[in-house]
């Protein structure tokens, strides 16, 4: 466009552009609006006609031994649902649900004796009712978990109860695992880790503490769990890259990781590298990355031997144009480095500086800034110092280089210092390094040169080839043989 | 890194002494094991031209057992190689020798990457066909069955893609154990290798001889329809719709159709959706008598279904399914039947599923005639151009067309000027850019007369939007309007308009007059554009701001072919020659690139 200032005329025109306010609305605007209406539930469907709730005496109130049968009745009433995005509809057996909920809550934690047997069949049936469902489709197919508010459950006035009952429950010294088994089964697992999806952040905090519990109390439900919330993360990874409870799981397999007996199982180790590790290279993983490196880093501190193919396993992934990413990964990295034995350290030194190498020469300064930060760890620094002739030679390159060069203040100070460093670890070798470096370089640019070359060459070889299949299609073979017998 | 410190030993430097054309080939398989990835990349990707030079003997021996070595790599690097191996038969010798390609692409069909996985599978389909039926029983079949054995599950969902392939030409004891497999894939306890399985189940039914269809697919289709999971139950409908086919209406009756009412029932919205989304196809695949007695109800139901991503699924359907419904008896199926459902959906709560709609019941009018349409629809069609969304206006007036040739645009035109009227100002420019397509169309519809009266002013007025995207729509409507309605009308309407913004305070309106211009006066002809356009532009030459300069310069560039050789080397010569000397820079380059290429320099 041209140099010369717009006349007075675009200046009136910016104005009249600025009154007439364009379509562009404002992601803040479009956020409010979507607000108003960000609740859904898939819970209800028309169930035809809908049963009217009438109240029940108080529990309290009755002998001990109505008290049995009345619990029954309660729980059998509490199965009904009720649509609650109407939120005009049937106002009054709401209310009577909400109440009965209350009141079973208070009626399990407070009493003792009252978890027979014969209750835990309803005691499921009820449980089931209120929390299985298909989960509503996303009210924005788009839904950036770090940007955009949740749609919350519009049934959590129930729901909410319902959890909290299933808590006590689980939670009450009377609880019988070997007689719930009979009703909290592998398919109820099922339909419980399907709910993680939530979009509901406090839906998915009861189900983190429900799944806790039961995974506490069923040993013989432990590996399926294990085994489900393994195919929960494949098929996040590998199909929809969508599941809302990623972190929750990944919590609760923290502290499951850490109960694991040594030696670890095949099976452990296989959910390690196939599962947790290709993890890294979900798109959100901003929001479980600290769960997810808390558990590999337990994995690691459970078994040294690991740590070799972690490392490599990450060198893989290795973000390769998302920044933030790859400020995560430096973090995980140095959580790794901290618990790293020595011995372990030398077999992955050389890959695992090079791309050290190759972040702190990023020209984005939060990169470099973090690998450079690994220089603050006295831990890491006694590492480096120790096997100072093979790291030396492979970061000096990059840190000479943004030392003259790179654009932000900040990180030609951080890479001073960390020069300063390495000198005093090896003077020597540094001022070897130092006397080479221009060679190198232009050792380097021959390279180059070289493979542009190679390059021409073969697009010539290619052409010769395509003018020699003209010419002779039908003795092509022949013609091959002969350029390429020796 | 892998390729890099990859302990293959490769096929040492061929050739590298002697044969100088060969040296590069030698550097080139060092490449493949380069550090950077870019370069081992760069290298894949012309893996043709090394096998080519080393010849299919040494292709095969060296090159070959080299890549299945060096399979751990970045997955970009494995996708490309996948991809290069489907091509590669004629590299290696020929059908005779497809075999050999069979170990590296069967560790690729391993991989956990999927879109690795994948690609290897489409090359495995592909090379399979160039196997003889010998290599195929010898070779191919062994690595579908060991792939369906595998213990992590991707070998076993990349099973799932080759029976299909591999089973209409094999002998009929292998063919048993091929059905056994793949029996055992569709139970499998991963989710990920059923729903693989699922998804391929139809193309496999396609393959199958009949009695094996129904002893043994549809057992495997009824249970993965019932499957605990939605996301493998949903890829049975998909199934459903090849198996339908095959069957004859007694046996789909009886062996299909259950599992299909369960379906458009289900308990997950994610399998009704996928029953709504392919109503069509299942529509055909189950023929007429079928439709009626099942499809029509459960369609009912997915018009009025709880959630509304169904809804608008089958709301995009119902065009095609009243299309498809047998032509005698069609109308009173559509008025009893359909319409009601439809007439609700009108004034549904979600946007989308009104949006939906509005997109194909214009489509009904042809099916239902002149007379049903004027009584039945037009009432929905008026309440849907007052609708609140723009997106469902939009849509019926996007497809005024069809309604058009059924009972003229009259009957419509009265309620339809204040919707345009309405989007043609609507604040978002994205609906405003939508109805100036339209207006080519709706002003051929609409009549001359008709267009003078009520839109003309609107079309002006997007000259001056201010959005760039609008100014420039509007001028591209002025130049259809003008192949439409004739160089007259623009003389008389338009061309006035026009030139008259030349002089307008705004540098940004003076543009524009240079854009219409350039759009109108090849439509315009030789007279108007030497009468009436040259004279303003080469007025504008002199304008204070350079952007109207430089673009003086282009639209004389643009105009000058039209112009006779008078007006060019008298009038615009010496003004692109002024321009040429200009003191901004953008505007010297235009007005000499003008000059040279209308050959005045």
């Amino acid at each position: 466009m041209s140099s010369s200032s717009p006349p007075v005329g675009a200046a009136s025109a910016a104005i009249s552009a600025s009154e007439k306010v364009d379509g562009f609305t404002r992601k803040s605007v479009r956020k409010a609006q979507r607000q108003k209406r960000s609740q859904g539930s898939s819970q209800f469907r028309s169930q035809g006609s809908q049963a009217e709730l009438h109240p029940l005496p108080q529990l309290k109130d009755a002998t001990s031994n109505e008290q049995q049968e009345l619990f029954c009745q309660k729980l059998q009433q509490c199965c009904i649902l009720f649509d609650f995005m109407d939120s005009v509809s049937d106002l009054k057996s709401k209310e009577i649900k909400r109440a009965t909920l209350n009141e079973l809550v208070e009626y399990v934690s407070t009493n003792r004796g009252v978890i027979v047997e014969s209750a835990y069949s309803d005691i499921v049936k009820m449980i089931s009712a209120n929390i299985f469902r298909t989960l509503p489709p996303s009210d924005n197919p788009d839904f950036d978990p770090e940007e955009d508010e949740p749609t919350l459950e519009a049934s959590w006035p129930h729901i909410q109860l319902v959890y909290e009952f299933f808590l006590r429950f689980l939670e009450s010294p009377d609880f019988q695992p070997s007689i719930a088994k009979r009703y909290i089964d592998q398919k109820f697992v099922q339909q419980l880790l399907e709910l993680f999806d939530s979009e509901d952040p406090r839906e998915r905090d009861f189900l983190k503490t429900v799944l806790h519990r039961i995974y506490g109390k069923f040993l013989g439900l432990r590996a399926f769990i294990r085994k489900q919330i393994n195919n929960i993360f494949l098929r996040f990874i590998y199909e929809t890259e969508h599941f809302n409870g990623v972190a929750e799981l990944l919590e609760i397999l923290g502290s499951i990781i850490n109960g694991f007996a040594l030696p670890l199982k095949a099976e452990h180790k296989q959910f390690l590298m196939k599962v947790l590790i290709p993890m890294h290279t979900a798109k959100g993983l901003a929001l479980f990355h600290a769960q997810l490196a808390y558990c590999v880093v337990q994995f690691l501190e459970k078994d040294t031997t690991l740590t070799e193919p972690v490392i490599r396993g990450l060198l893989k992934f290795w973000p390769k144009t998302c920044s933030q990413k790859e400020v995560m990964f430096l973090g995980e990295i140095e959580e790794i480095l901290d618990v790293i034995e020595p011995t372990q350290f030398k077999k992955i030194e050389e890959p695992l500086f090079k791309q050290i190498s190759k972040c702190v020469s990023s020209s984005h300064f939060q990169v470099a800034e973090r690998a450079l930060y690994f220089w603050n760890n006295e831990y890491i620094l006694s590492l480096i110092e120790e096997n100072i002739d093979k790291i030396l030679p492979i970061m000096f390159g990059s840190l000479y280089k943004i030392s003259k060069e790179h654009w932000n203040p900040t990180i030609v100070a951080l890479v001073y210092n960390v020069l300063k460093t390495l000198m005093e670890m090896n003077g020597k070798l540094f001022d070897d390094l130092t006397g080479s470096y221009k060679a190198e370089r232009q050792r380097e640019k021959k390279k180059e040169l070289e493979r542009e070359e190679l390059w021409k060459k073969l697009e010539e070889l290619k052409l010769k080839k395509a003018l020699e299949k003209q010419n002779s299609a039908y003795n092509m073979h022949s013609i091959l043989s002969n350029t390429s017998d020796e | 890194m892998a390729g890099a410190a990859g302990p293959g030993t490769g096929p040492v430097a061929a050739g590298g002494d002697g044969d100088d054309s060969l040296y590069p080939i030698a550097v080139l398989i060092d490449e493949l094991r380069n550090e950077d990835v870019q370069l081992r990349l760069n290298s894949i990707k012309k893996l043709s031209t090394i096998a080519l030079a080393l010849g299919v003997e040494r292709t095969r021996t060296e090159l070959l057992p080299f890549l299945t070595d060096t399979i751990y790599d970045e997955d970009e690097v494995l996708l490309a190689l996948a991809e290069q191996l489907g091509n590669f038969t004629g590299l290696v010798g020929g059908p005779d020798f497809a075999h050999c390609l069979l170990p590296p692409l069967e560790s690729l069909a391993t991989v956990e990457e999927t879109v690795v996985r994948d690609k290897a599978v489409e090359s495995l389909r592909q090379i399979s066909q160039e196997h003889t039926p010998i290599a195929l029983e010898a070779h191919f079949v062994p690595l579908v069955k060991r792939l369906a054995s595998g213990d992590w599950f991707t070998s076993r969902t990349s099973a799932c893609g080759l029976f299909s392939v591999c089973y209409p030409r094999a002998s009929n004891a292998v063919k048993a154990e091929i059905r056994q497999h793949f029996r055992s894939l569709c139970s499998d306890d991963t989710p990920m290798v059923r729903r693989a399985a699922a998804s391929k189940l139809g193309e496999f039914a396609k393959v199958l001889e009949l009695d094996s269809v129904k002893s043994e697919i549809v057992p495997l289709f009824t249970n993965l329809a019932s499957d605990e999971q939605d996301s493998v139950r949903l890829l049975a409908v998909e199934a459903c719709v090849s198996i339908a086919q095959l069957l004859s209406q007694e046996d789909l009756e009886a062996l299909v159709m259950p599992t299909l009412r369960q379906a458009a029932e289900d308990k997950s919205w994610r399998v009704r959706y996928m029953v709504a989304d392919k109503f069509s196809e299942l529509q055909k695949a189950v023929g007429p008598k079928i439709t009626l007695n099942d499809l029509i109800p459960a369609f009912q139901n997915l018009l009025k279904d709880c959630e509304a991503e169904v809804r608008a699924a089958a709301a995009h359907k119902v065009k095609e399914l009243c299309e498809n419904l047998p032509p005698e008896g069609r109308e009173t199926i559509i008025m009893n039947q359909i319409l009601p459902f439809i007439k609700e959906l009108v004034s549904d709560t979600n946007q989308h599923v009104k949006s939906a709609l509005a997109s194909v019941i214009m489509g009904l009018s042809t099916i239902l005639g002149k007379e049903n349409t004027i009584e039945h629809l037009l009432p929905l069609f008026l309440a849907q151009l007052k609708d609140e969304c723009p997106e469902v206006r939009l849509n019926i007036i996007s497809n005024l067309d069809c309604v058009n040739e059924v009972i003229g645009i009259r009957q419509l035109s009265q309620s339809l000027l204040p919707a345009i009227v309405e989007l043609a100002e609507d604040a978002k420019w994205r609906v405003r850019l939508a109805i100036i397509e339209y207006m080519p169309l709706l002003a051929g519809q609409l009549g001359v007369q008709f267009f003078d009266e009520k839109l003309n002013s609107l079309c002006m007025a997007w000259l001056v939007d201010h959005v760039y995207a609008i100014r420039e729509a509007a001028t591209n409507n002025l130049m259809k309007l003008v192949k439409k309605f004739g160089t007259e009308w623009a003389q008389n309407t338009i061309v006035p308009k026009v030139l008259v913004m030349a002089s307008d305070p705004n540098y940004l309106h003076r543009m524009t007059t240079l854009f219409c211009i350039n759009a109108l006066s090849e439509a315009c002809g030789q007279e108007i554009t030497t009468k009436q356009m040259l004279p303003i532009v080469l007025k504008m030459a002199g304008d204070q701001v350079a952007n109207v300069r430089f673009n003086v310069a282009k639209s004389l560039q643009k105009i000058g072919p039209i112009l006779d050789t008078d007006a060019l080397q008298e009038e615009v010569k010496p003004i692109l020659q002024k321009l040429g000397q200009d003191e901004d820079v953008d505007v010297k380059y235009f007005a000499q690139e003008a000059l040279s290429v209308l050959a005045l320099a």
